[in-house]
């Protein structure tokens, strides 16, 4: 199985946005292609004709794999796959790689992507072409709840924090995560679940409404 | 000074197998009853073989574990509960039965002893109505696997006195737990989060989203999580997972803590979790977490 890829690279790229051994592995006569940055959807769709490729992965932001394939009721699916580095917020990039496919991606594209990412350290976690993926999709609602629970009083912040943490082995608790990583970016991602998905659970919190207009008052979007 | 030195642990599952070990393990006196002498004989071996892997592992004396497992008594006679200054109950998610249960307990237990529920979502004031003591009786919430975990939530009902919490709380911080008191509210602190939090995670499974290992591994290398929720659901088991969203959406009308259908069918398949060899992930052996 050929793992071998061809980085290019088209803006600033959320996952990639530092030294790293996979863009370090990337090789100018590679196989296969990887678009990173943010306009790594307008770079793919420039590209021509990919099809020989063992895999080609496309990184995304908070958009669907299929914004930039074109969907074919649910038969869509080649070697084209999503790739997102997880990272919240402010924080610096996890070692989790959501590795987003279609119904019919070959499983040869996947093996072959999986290969690539692990071999630089990475860790690869399958996953549909759904708005938020697993990771936001899971924990963007039970941030929300544990803002919604602060404003009802339910607990002290410290107090909430701690039982989280020693109760269910957390490193770090929601409330003092959100503080770290910025409530206002939290925000931006609950406000674009929420207007895919519909669910009122993806809604931002007050707190993190607060956090978003004081940011553009000062200045930045 | 806490008065408190024999405890009665009411259900043999696995939340009831794990605090009788805590309390073992903290030198009490601890009688653990099951109306299933089987249900009796797996917890104890499962308390065996978990302090035979601390000992391997160093984290326990040799000559500390017949000492431990010489304070465990397994017992199908609720009698056997009479000279317990505390009783913890650990049996499912049903008021009725807690109700009976305790009934039963106040003619048994001398009018001091402190009664307490595991419960995870019913309301202590509403377990605590039918106890005979309601003044006696408090919320004692331990975390799965309670054997490893040192959280307690600690939440009197609206009758509980002041007495009885202090005696509860330092207690507890005997038996080298960390109590955090916390509101008589459905699901108190930790199960208002986490029962909505694994049903998202089900429905995940539901609607193809990912596969159980997939999200697991997800939120372990994305959250820095001990446990991935798939995981801890099938340490919960699948029909309490079931029972404990009865409890909470019946209690909060919250739609994420509604049972997800998959949930349903899982139970009739007889996938109940790690206890049942089956659940989200195969295993082969009914060893206690840590174990």
């Amino acid at each position: 199985m050929d793992s071998s890829y061809k980085i290019i690279q088209a803006g600033d790229s959320r996952s990639f946005d530092g030294p790293h051994p996979f863009v370090d592995n990337s090789d100018p006569q590679g196989a296969a292609r990887v678009f990173i940055g943010q306009h790594a959807g307008s770079a793919f769709a420039a590209a021509g004709p990919l099809d020989a490729c063992p895999f080609i992965a496309i990184e995304l932001g908070q958009e669907c794999l299929g914004e930039h394939t074109g969907e074919d009721g649910g038969r869509e699916g080649s070697n084209v796959l999503g790739l997102a580095r997880f990272r919240l917020g402010s924080a610096p990039p996890t070692a989790l790689v959501e590795l987003v496919r279609q119904p019919q991606t070959r499983p040869a594209a996947i093996a072959a992507a999986r290969a690539a990412l692990t071999a630089a350290g990475l860790k690869v976690a399958i996953c549909g072409d759904f708005p938020g993926r697993i990771v936001d999709r899971l924990i963007r609602p039970y941030l929300n709840a544990a803002l919604r629970r602060l404003d009802e009083r339910l607990a002290s912040a410290q107090d909430l924090d701690k039982t989280l943490c020693l109760g269910l082995g957390y490193p770090e608790g929601p409330i003092a995560l959100l503080e770290r990583t910025g409530l206002a970016q939290h925000h931006d991602v609950t406000q674009a679940l929420y207007r895919a998905l519909g669910e009122p659970a993806y809604a931002p919190a007050r707190r993190a409404q607060v956090a978003k207009a004081r940011q553009r008052r000062a200045g930045f979007n | 000074m806490s008065d408190i030195e024999t405890i009665g642990i009411a259900g043999a599952g696995t939340m009831g197998a794990g605090i009788a070990l805590v309390c073992a393990r903290a030198g009490f006196r601890t009688r653990v009853f099951d109306m299933q002498p089987s249900a009796l004989e797996r917890a104890r071996d499962q308390a065996g073989a978990f302090l035979r892997k601390s000992v391997e592992r160093g984290k326990l004396a040799a000559e500390r574990l017949p000492q431990i497992m010489g304070l465990w008594h397994g017992s199908t006679r609720l009698e056997d509960f009479a000279d317990c200054a505390l009783v913890i109950e650990a049996v499912f998610e049903s008021l009725p039965v807690k109700h009976q249960l305790f009934g039963q307990l106040d003619k048994i237990c001398a009018p001091q002893a402190l009664f307490a529920s595991n419960t995870s979502t019913l309301s202590i004031t509403g377990i605590a109505g039918g106890s005979g003591r309601a003044d006696r009786f408090i919320g004692m919430h331990f975390c799965l696997p309670a054997q490893l975990m040192k959280l307690v939530e600690i939440s009197p009902g609206l009758a509980t006195s002041q007495q009885t919490f202090a005696r509860a709380w330092d207690w507890c911080e005997r038996l080298g737990q960390q109590p955090v008191k916390t509101q008589d509210t459905p699901g108190f602190v930790l199960n208002y989060f986490l029962i909505p939090f694994h049903n998202d995670a089900i429905r995940l499974v539901e609607q193809g989203v990912a596969e159980p290992a997939d999200i697991d591994l997800a939120i372990k290398t994305a959250m820095g999580y001990a446990m991935g929720p798939m995981e801890l659901l099938d340490l919960v088991g699948i029909d309490t997972q079931k029972l404990l969203c009865e409890a909470l959406y019946d209690a909060t009308g919250e739609p994420r803590a509604a049972c997800p259908a998959l949930v349903k069918r899982m139970i009739a398949a007889g996938w109940l979790g790690k206890k049942s060899g089956r659940g989200f992930h195969p295993y082969q052996d009914d060893k206690m977490f840590g174990a």
